[in-house]
């Protein structure tokens, strides 16, 4: 082959239509079309001839011991193939994240209200439904632990075998005893309600007897390999006889980390030998994934007159239910960022994960760092309200930077622009003051168009707030990616086909696994292989971590495989070339333009190659001092939030939020601010709406007309500005992008009301009642003098 | 009980329908038509809006046996081969899908408000589509969505 003449260059529709889709650009989905026509296979739609509906029977106590379970009338039942116990369960009855310690069924104790206790496969839902129902459970109710500050207490019953502290994490920094000296102490006690994730698609897979004895499961989840290993410890199978591969999944937001269904389809597959669907409703889904864990929090810190924070003390209890899940993680890190991203060289910090007979609780996007960013933001504009500062001002004062050194004692080693972030923010408009006098659109006012207010005892108020989160799994976890990238020309045209088993749940991975492979490998068509256990491990959807880390490593596979190509390339070119690349399909050298098509150079032959990929290791901390190297990246936001209230009814509007986040390199500008708008409604709902009520252990609102996520009507415009500080140390500079919205979201939303009002707040979500009330709950009642009505 | 009505243009028939049974459930379970959600089956979330004789209902409170004899269109039925409708094209567009679980309720809720307000503005928006939960993407890319439909009919009426 002989190169090709220096005066061809390359041809630049070609280029700029690559550019346009790789990464940077912000091509459309490949999975839009379908979605928008309804023809996009949700783990809910999947459909098999003979396939048998699954339904679940759950504990209605949440605390009790099981005397005895009699399935007979259920099983006798025309219409029912199965009624199964733990007795059915053939390996392990115990699965968990972190920690087995889940029953599979429950055997002699359900520890909270929904727990799985049987499941039933019946040729009709409504028929399985009746029939579990006709299962007597015959149990001695006990009275339920729900209390996580009293679960500690000496005396409380021990719910599991090592009692009912899950992790203690302890951060001890600087000096604390005697505790510095400092002009002003501020303490302030904090809580946060039980949030659920409230993904709009249900649980539900469709698990199918394989020839071989084994079981394939199609699934809505977030982990297929995680998943597959519980599941495999469940059956007593061996991986290669449990396949899973993932379904349409109908958002996650960390409530599918855990298995629901999984392990109780695959065992009725196996007992029936007929495919078995199950399909949760919305109530069953309240009891079937976990929660976000309800904090309580006191912080005390102890500051200089000009707002330099000179030490911090802090106790945090997370509520993690009945069982472990990621509760261990999840204490981590509420511990670790418990601070907030400041510098505070004087840290004193105890974060309790703990379990109760309460709904159990684990991963839900924010991950620990959302509760405590409740807290530490609070007593951020407590110190401001108490000097007299400038609330913006006191968090540029202790701001984060590069070279800063965390809580946990590690240098932060890539940009941190925390006050940049707030500075931002500051300068950006305000939206306009409501029209007084004159008159009010009703729609623009808290209550709209139920008519409660034409403006009267309507009060604005500002917040700000910054938050922090930590990208990746952390503490010593292996935290990788597997990716498999193969090139061939397929009708003529170059192709890449990319296979990773990381979760799409909607984020828009895919998408990005596409762009990774346009910039690397110059082809513009790239296929997305199905999401499966037939490739490695692509590591958890959650931690904001797979653009990160699977981005990662299908980067590292192009790689591979543009290196391979190149040397064959070079090979028939008979000679080395330094500046090769792969760009619109051709082979292309900076100072000789285009050497070959790449169609020709592959011919008839594939490339393929597999990588692993991790990111830096990171180290467990310190079970004294919580000190090392934590966290392999943090990722920032900051917001502004606008809110009217109606002090005499206690409604809430919020009237605009404003961010402003770091994303190291926006691989994909409308996913960066489609996540950031999502988080941050997320964050809002916590702060104003969203909470899972628990009364002695029991949910009371286990449904969308009682727990209730914003609407259309409740998130405000949005003004989003997104910075790209790469981090030297990621893919492309990137820095994770999912979590962070939501954990400075929800605490400016919550200063923004305390301004309105003019009181002192402490816990989330906010009711009426609170803003109306004179020391309802723990709101205490301060500076109500401040308060400036307009209208 | 057997259900016989017109779907997308086309007739239908269920034999074997439960009391009980929503029209939802006949859709998605007995007439292979999956493409309406199933988010909350309480008339919260909007996921299964659906046209009956030409009007936005919720199919999860639909009774099956209340659909007798009657027209029903779903999101399946907006898409005239392979061409999608202005509104399905915006709503990729604009990045309004991420989960794409609210995304037909929302299609249909979205086309049924272009039909009767050619230019709506963002309030108007707000209100028509109040009915429909969206857990993913706070919103703003749906709004996006509509303005561009919006632009789009309007562009193809002018044209
Ligand atoms: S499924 Fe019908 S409104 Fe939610
Ligand atoms: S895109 Fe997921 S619920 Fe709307």
């Amino acid at each position: 082959m002989t190169p090709t003449p220096l005066s061809v260059t390359v041809d630049e529709g070609t280029r700029v239509a690559i550019k346009h889709q790789g990464i940077g650009s912000s091509p459309v989905r490949p999975d839009g079309t379908l979605k928008v026509r309804g023809e996009f296979a949700y783990a809910s739609d999947l459909w098999m001839e003979d396939m048998l509906c699954g339904v679940t029977l759950r504990s209605p106590h949440p605390y009790a011991r099981i005397r005895s379970i009699d399935i007979g009338e259920a099983l006798a039942t025309p219409g029912v193939y199965a009624v199964l116990t733990h007795e059915d369960v053939p390996g392990q009855n115990r699965y968990g994240l972190e920690h087995a310690d889940q029953p599979v069924l429950a055997e002699d104790v359900v520890r909270y209200q929904g727990e799985p206790v049987a499941v039933v496969a019946a040729d009709h839902p409504e028929i399985a439904r009746r029939a579990a129902g006709k299962i007597t459970v015959d149990y001695e109710v006990l009275h339920p632990l729900t209390d996580a500050r009293a679960a500690l207490e000496p005396s409380a019953p021990r719910l599991h075998d090592g009692g009912n502290l899950v992790r203690h994490l302890k951060i001890r920094k600087g000096d604390h005893d005697p505790q510095p000296e400092a002009d002003a102490v501020v303490v302030g006690e904090y809580s946060v309600g039980m949030q659920d994730q409230a993904f709009l698609g249900p649980e539900s897979g469709l698990a199918v007897p394989s020839g071989d004895g084994g079981v394939e499961l199609h699934v809505a989840t977030q982990w297929l390999h995680a998943d597959q290993k519980q599941i495999c410890t469940a059956l007593g199978l061996p991986p290669e006889m449990v396949r899973l591969t993932l379904s349409g999944v109908g958002g996650a937001f960390g409530g599918r980390e855990d298995l629901s269904m999984h392990i109780h389809a695959c065992l009725l597959a196996r007992h029936t030998g007929n495919p078995v669907k199950m399909v949760y409703n919305r109530e069953e889904s309240f009891f079937g994934h976990v929660h976000r864990h309800p904090a309580t929090m006191r912080y005390e810190h102890g500051v200089k007159r000009d707002g330099t924070i000179v030490y911090v003390r802090a106790e945090l209890w997370l509520d993690g239910g009945a069982y472990a899940s990621t509760t261990n993680a999840v204490t981590g890190n509420a511990g670790t960022m418990g601070i907030g991203p400041y510098v505070v060289p004087n840290v004193h910090l105890d974060c309790y994960g703990v379990y109760t007979n309460n709904p159990p609780c684990g991963a839900m996007r924010g991950f620990g760092a959302v509760q405590a960013a409740f807290a530490y933001e609070s007593q951020l504009d407590k110190i401001a309200d108490e000097l007299g500062l400038d609330p913006v001002e006191v968090r540029c004062r202790n701001a984060m930077e590069q070279g800063s050194e965390a809580p946990t004692g590690q240098t932060v080693d890539s940009p941190a622009p925390v006050a940049e972030l707030l500075r931002r923010l500051q300068a950006m408009p305000l939206p306009p003051e409501p029209a007084t006098p004159g008159p009010v659109d009703l729609r623009d006012l808290p209550g709209g168009v139920s008519n409660t207010t034409h403006g009267e005892g309507v009060v604005r108020g500002i917040g700000y707030a910054v938050g922090y989160k930590n990208v990746g799994f952390s503490e010593g976890f292996d935290d990788y990616s597997t990716a498999r990238v193969r090139l061939e020309v397929v009708g003529g045209e170059p192709t890449a086909t990319v296979h990773t088993a990381a979760a799409e749940v909607g984020q828009g991975l895919i998408t990005v696994e596409q762009q990774i492979c346009r910039t690397e490998l110059g082809v513009e068509r790239v296929v997305v292989h199905p999401k499966d256990t037939r490739v490695g491990s692509g590591g958890s959807t959650s931690a904001s971590r797979q653009t990160y880390v699977t981005g990662g490593a299908v980067r590292a596979a192009c790689r591979k495989v543009r290196d391979r190509v190149l040397g064959v390339v070079q090979q028939r070119l008979g000679r080395t070339h330094a500046d090769l690349r792969l760009d619109g399909g051709k082979v292309v050298s900076d100072a000789y333009g285009v050497l070959a098509d790449l169609a020709d150079v592959l011919r008839g032959e594939a490339f393929e190659e597999t990588v692993e990929w991790r990111h830096r290791p990171t180290q467990p901390v310190d079970p004294e001092t919580g000190q090392g190297f934590a966290h392999v990246q943090y990722a920032y936001s900051a917001h502004r939030a606008v809110v009217d209230v109606d002090v005499d009814l206690g409604l809430i509007k919020v009237v605009e939020l404003a961010c402003v986040q770091d994303v190291g390199k926006a691989i994909n500008p409308q996913a960066v601010t489609g996540q950031i708008e999502g988080g941050t409604a997320q964050g809002l709902g916590l702060a104003v709406m969203e909470e899972i009520v628990v009364e002695n252990g029991k949910i009371m609102n286990p449904s969308f007309t009682d727990y209730l996520i914003p609407t259309i009507l409740d998130m405000p415009p949005m003004r989003i500005e997104v910075l790209e500080y790469p981090d030297p140390h990621a893919p492309y500079g990137l820095r994770g992008v999912g979590e962070p919205p939501t954990i400075s979201s929800g605490p400016a939303v919550l200063q923004a009301i305390r301004a309105a009002t003019g009181r002192w707040l402490t816990r989330v979500p906010v009711r009426p009642e609170h803003i109306i009330e004179t020391g309802f709950g723990t709101a205490s009642h301060r500076g109500q003098e401040g308060r400036v009505e307009h209208g | 009980m057997r259900v016989t009505c017109t779907v997308n243009g086309e007739r239908q028939q269920a034999d074997d329908v439960r009391e009980g049974e929503s029209l939802l459930y006949v859709l998605r379970e007995r007439m292979g038509l999956p493409g309406s959600k199933n988010a909350c089956e309480q008339g919260e979330c909007g996921s299964c809006t659906v046209y009956l004789d030409g009007a936005p209902v919720c199919a999860c409170l639909v009774a099956a046996g209340q659909a007798q004899g009657r027209d029903v269109v779903t999101v399946e039925g907006l898409t005239e081969g392979e061409d999608l409708d202005p509104v399905q094209e915006a709503f990729v567009e604009a990045g309004a899908v991420q989960c794409g679980f609210c995304t037909p309720g929302l299609v249909v809720a979205t086309h049924d408000l272009l039909r009767r307000r050619r230019r709506p503005d963002d309030t108007e928006v707000r209100e028509a589509l109040a009915g429909n939960l969206c857990r993913c993407t706070g919103y703003e890319k749906i709004l996006d969505a509509v303005r561009l439909a919006a632009d789009r009919a309007a562009d193809r009426v002018a044209g």
